[in-house]
């Protein structure tokens, strides 16, 4: 039936479509090639100024607008440091580039329109100039110095690994098909190694429970930052190519399966002092079910969440997480309130090679250093990274990225 | 008016009597051979001008499929929660129905769907479709040649091209679904079956098809350059050339360099896929399995493809400017501004075009410092593309401009053009694509510059050059029609999406209800979609344009309709096999005298006058 009308409504679409053709046709002969000609030069000239007024005016207006939307504008300010870079930034170049396209199309239409053809007019025979050749070759050339310059400079801060004397986290991400595992390295600091072929449901990062560095490493289903300290994020993937994406923030990166990469950057605004910059916006004030006056506000329930940003399948659009950010304080209680998942899920059940013996947390991750286990874990990459020590802050610590 | 057109016809006639080149090639009687009967004629044509519009209708084809399918996908991004239940007929098992009777669209499907919008357009219709069809056309024509230089090629490639488009054809009907994991294709993901449904069977016909497109770029690459760079007629230098033909030289030379290493980078995905090599795969946990692959990294094949990738868009790009610069001289009335300029232009991008391709991969894992070059070579590449702009818009400047419809979508392509070049400049720029990085910006940027503007190109070659294919006229109000709905409804479609890409919103997401920061703009998207139909349809009026006028559009009564310059317009109005009825034209001056002396236009046929050759610096 659906199948029948659409057919109908096409028929139909044809029909008027080469009738309105055949009635144009028929006024050509009857006016004269010409005339019809001029006409159409008379009329489309001038649509085309109209298009460019209402164009421009449609792109200034929306973007107006949608500033609220827009990089370094309204309430979606970065909320980190290289985030404010990144957005001055964009604005420059949207400076540059605003100019340009406001006068081009300007005069594109413009000149379109002063010289339509009119009847015994002739167009002028003028092939180059090469002063004015080069002047339009070398404004654009400044111009992209400028950007590439300025562009490049905030790329290699961002860039930069962490601060060796600063004071900096690190979380570790594994993104699978369809979410992410964060884990923390617990009170050694260390991530414990880890072997891709000891994945099981139990075991979601595959890691080396031999290895005591591991013992007091938590997994969490969320991520929590405290406020204007360094993280690094190391990035690793499961299955597929995932990325990493806080829009607040500004960062975005690939989780690769089988190759590391991280992302160093610094919170500047918690949850709570984000939820009140919003506030302050009409389009936070409505309640979050219009039609229920005692739901939330919608910048009540603001949260910063994390995406995946690279196809991985079918369920890539589901990938959230919530990243919170928090003062110092409320960081280290909730950290304390987190507990390691060897002791929770491992710790005495068949997979643990220490089951029944008596080990201590903390104690062991201190003494591994001189342990002899190391060696039969020395499978993933781990292990180097491990090597280097914390906080060596040294290019080749994540050696894919940064040799 | 009629008079003179008849008497400049004679002219032509006399001056290709008069300087022309005799080759003897009717004496042979070859026309006859290659085109004796239907199959010889119509199918498997050896005819340039045949095998040219053979492109041309099978990439509309193409795009009239792609075009669909990313309607089906719209609909669910501008209306999840409607009811999709009737395009269940259509659609069968990808359209769920729940107990209540309420249908939506599988997220497989959907995938599916924006997998091969993506393909279908930018190899089907944007690459083969637009310079398969108009190298094809007027390679031979602009330059003075009876033919290619190997008509079998030709055909060849156009029937490779014909077979990718089966396979690929087929593909949408298997029962796990065509390939999902984005037109990119990126391993894992497509390497292996246990990831997505369509990186199965689906995957493996896509490589499939698309080696046998590429097969079929090379066939034809490799004659465009070697009948351009050798069966020029007499008298034409490559200075003299018509900027169409400079554009497909360095499209074919792009296509031929780089399309190689795309096949190879399949190759590898294929190896991985079916043979157990590990050139993209390490440390895979998947499907309750950790898998043997060990060693290789997913970031190569990105490489690989991006080495074709970003050429790619130059080779969509190029033709499109090249038809552009070549209509809008024609219908101004007036030289293309800065021929030279203009060439120097077309080989820069060229040649910029290879070494750019790892922005597509800021924040893939690459090692930082490589972005320097990048960044670098790719803010370049603006200054060869902002003299283009200039140039055309000087082109304007003084000019008597005809408003028909190929002269209406060549400005229409300059607006394109700017609009979607600029916000290149952000994306280009490593430090913000961190941000803009696959959102729905850099879909709003390259749909703009690449899909809209190449588009845009199609069209005003279609009109312009659709007399010399059929022997008749479009119809000028649809095609008027066709082109302010086209315009305005492109920009209605596409320049939202630069807001929500700023908003930070992801491309390719089956549905935005998870996230409250990207949930937001469902009336947007609502408006997007309601713009996509309207714009489809709109074509729809192209289509039924150019086929009712094949057969009953107004007739061509003189040979060169549009006073132009070039050689195409002194063949006779339905050209025969050979092209010209008896001796080649040879050439005496550039492409673009036009309003010169006090004349119109003066033919490339025609010799300096005596003042000239005084004066000549073309």
């Amino acid at each position: 039936m659906i199948a029948l009308l659409v057919l109908l409504c096409l028929i139909l679409l044809v029909i008027v479509v080469i009738q309105i053709g055949r009635i144009s046709e028929v006024a050509g002969m009857i006016r004269g090639e010409e005339d019809i000609e001029r006409d159409s030069n008379y009329w489309n000239s001038r649509l085309g100024l109209v298009f460019m007024v209402l164009f421009l005016l449609a792109s200034v207006g929306s973007a107006i607008y949608y500033k609220n939307y827009m990089l370094g504008y309204g309430p979606h300010e970065a909320a980190s440091i290289h985030g404010l870079a990144m957005d001055q930034l964009f604005n420059m170049t949207l400076f540059f580039t605003g100019i340009v396209f406001i006068i081009t199309q300007i005069i594109l239409f413009w000149f379109a329109y002063k010289y339509r053809g009119v009847k015994g007019q002739r167009a002028l025979h003028i092939s180059h100039d090469n002063k004015l050749e080069v002047i339009w070759t070398a404004i654009p050339a400044v111009v992209m110095a400028i950007l590439v310059v300025f562009g490049l400079n905030t790329w290699n801060e961002i860039m930069q690994d962490i601060d060796p004397d600063g004071d900096h986290i690190e979380i570790e991400m594994t993104a699978y098909q369809f979410g992410w595992i964060a884990r923390y390295p617990g009170a050694d600091g260390v991530f414990g190694a880890r072997d891709y072929q000891q994945i099981t449901g139990r075991n979601p990062l595959g890691q080396v429970w031999e290895d005591p560095a591991n013992h007091d490493d938590m997994h969490t289903n969320e991520i929590v930052l405290p406020v204007n300290r360094q993280v690094k994020f190391r990035l690793t993937a499961r299955d597929v190519l995932h990325s990493f994406f806080l829009p607040h923030f500004r960062v975005k990166m690939d989780c690769v399966p089988g190759t590391p990469t991280f992302f160093v950057f610094t919170p500047t605004k918690t949850t709570e002092e984000y939820r009140r910059e919003l506030s302050k916006y009409a389009e936070y004030q409505v309640r979050e079910d219009p039609n229920d006056p005692t739901s939330p506000m919608l910048w009540e329930t603001f949260n910063y969440e994390l995406a995946c940003a690279e196809l991985c399948g079918t369920g890539h659009f589901s990938m959230r997480m919530i990243v919170r950010v928090v003062e110092e304080a409320e960081y280290k209680a909730w950290l304390e309130n987190q507990s390691s998942y060897y002791l929770t899920s491992i710790r005495n059940t068949d997979f643990d090679p220490f089951k029944g013996m008596e080990i201590e947390i903390d104690e062991l991750s201190e003494a591994s250093e001189g342990g002899d286990e190391e060696e039969e874990t020395d499978l993933s990459d781990y292990d180097e990274l491990e090597a280097e020590a914390e906080g060596s802050g040294s290019l080749s610590e994540v050696n894919t990225n940064i040799d | 008016m009629a008079q003179t057109q008849v008497a400049v016809q004679d002219v032509t006639d006399q001056l290709i009597e008069k300087y022309g080149y005799d080759d003897h090639f009717h004496d042979h009687h070859d026309g006859d051979k290659y085109q004796s009967n239907f199959i010889t004629h119509y199918v498997f044509s050896m005819d340039h001008k045949m095998i040219a519009k053979q492109f041309l209708i099978t990439g509309m084809f193409w795009a009239f499929i792609g075009g669909l399918l990313s309607l089906v996908f719209r609909l669910q991004l501008g209306f999840p929660a409607e009811d999709m239940a009737w395009l269940k007929p259509f659609f069968g098992k990808w359209i769920v129905l729940n107990d209540a009777g309420v249908g939506t669209l599988s997220p497989e499907f959907y995938y599916a769907m924006v997998t091969m919008h993506g393909t279908i357009l930018v190899f089907f219709v944007l690459t083969a479709g637009l310079s398969g069809t108009f190298s094809n056309l007027l390679i031979p024509l602009q330059i003075g040649a009876r033919d290619m230089a190997s008509p079998f090629l030709n055909m060849l490639s156009y029937w490779f091209f014909f077979l990718a488009g089966a396979v690929l054809f087929f593909s949408l009907f298997l029962s796990t679904g065509a390939f999902s994991g984005g037109w990119v294709a990126y391993p894992p993901l497509s390497a292996l079956p246990q990831a997505a449904s369509g990186s199965g069977a689906g995957m493996t016909l896509w490589l499939l098809s698309l080696t046998l497109f590429v097969v079929s770029v090379l066939l034809g690459g490799i004659n465009y350059v070697s009948t351009i760079l050798n069966m020029r007629t007499k008298g034409l230098s490559m200075w003299r050339l018509p900027l169409t033909i400079w554009a497909f030289l360095v499209t074919a030379i792009i296509g031929l360099l780089s399309f190689p290493v795309l096949v190879s980078g399949f190759l590898l995905l294929f190896f991985d896929r079916s043979v157990g090599t590990s050139f993209y795969l390490s440390e895979i946990y998947i499907g309750g399995q950790a898998l043997d692959h060990v060693g290789g990294s997913p970031i190569l094949y990105q490489h690989l493809f991006w080495f074709l990738g970003h050429p790619e868009v130059y080779i969509i790009i190029l033709p499109a400017m090249g038809i552009v610069s070549e209509v809008l001289a024609i219908h101004s009335r007036k030289p293309i501004f800065g021929y030279k300029a203009m060439v120097f232009s077309i080989l820069a991008i060229g040649f910029l075009s290879f070494l750019v391709w790892a922005h597509h991969m800021f924040v893939s894992g690459i090692n930082p410092y490589m972005a320097m070059i990048f960044v670098l070579f790719t803010l370049i590449i603006a200054v060869p593309s902002a003299v283009k702009v200039f140039n055309w818009l000087a082109t304007l400047y003084g000019g008597s401009i005809r408003f028909n419809s190929a002269n209406l979508f060549a400005i229409g392509f300059v607006s394109m053009f700017i609009s979607g070049g600029l916000t290149g400049i952000f994306l280009g720029n490593s430090a913000i694509d961190i941000q803009l990085h696959d959102t729905y910006f850099v879909v709003a940027h390259f749909h703009i510059v690449m899909g809209v503007a190449a588009f845009f190109g199609l069209f005003a070659g279609v009109y312009h050059w659709f007399p010399k294919m059929y022997g008749r006229f479009m119809n000028e109000f649809l095609g008027k029609v066709h082109f302010w709905f086209t315009l305005i409804g492109a920009y209605l479609i596409f320049w939202p999406m630069h807001y929500l890409g700023i908003a930070g919103v992801p491309r390719r997401y089956y549905s935005f209800d998870n996230f409250e920061s990207f949930a937001h703009f469902g009336g947007m998207n609502q408006f997007i979609t309601i713009a996509a139909v309207l714009v489809f349809i709109v074509q729809l009026i192209f289509v039924i344009n150019f086929f009712y006028s094949i057969w009953y559009g107004r007739k061509v009564k003189v040979k060169n309709p549009w006073g132009a310059t070039t050689l195409e317009w002194t063949t006779p109005i339905k050209p025969g096999h050979g092209n010209w009825p008896g001796k080649i034209p040879t050439i005496h001056r550039w492409s673009y005298d036009y309003s010169k002396d006090g004349r119109d236009f003066i033919s490339q046929i025609e010799p300096l006058s005596e003042e000239e050759k005084k004066t000549a610096h073309h």
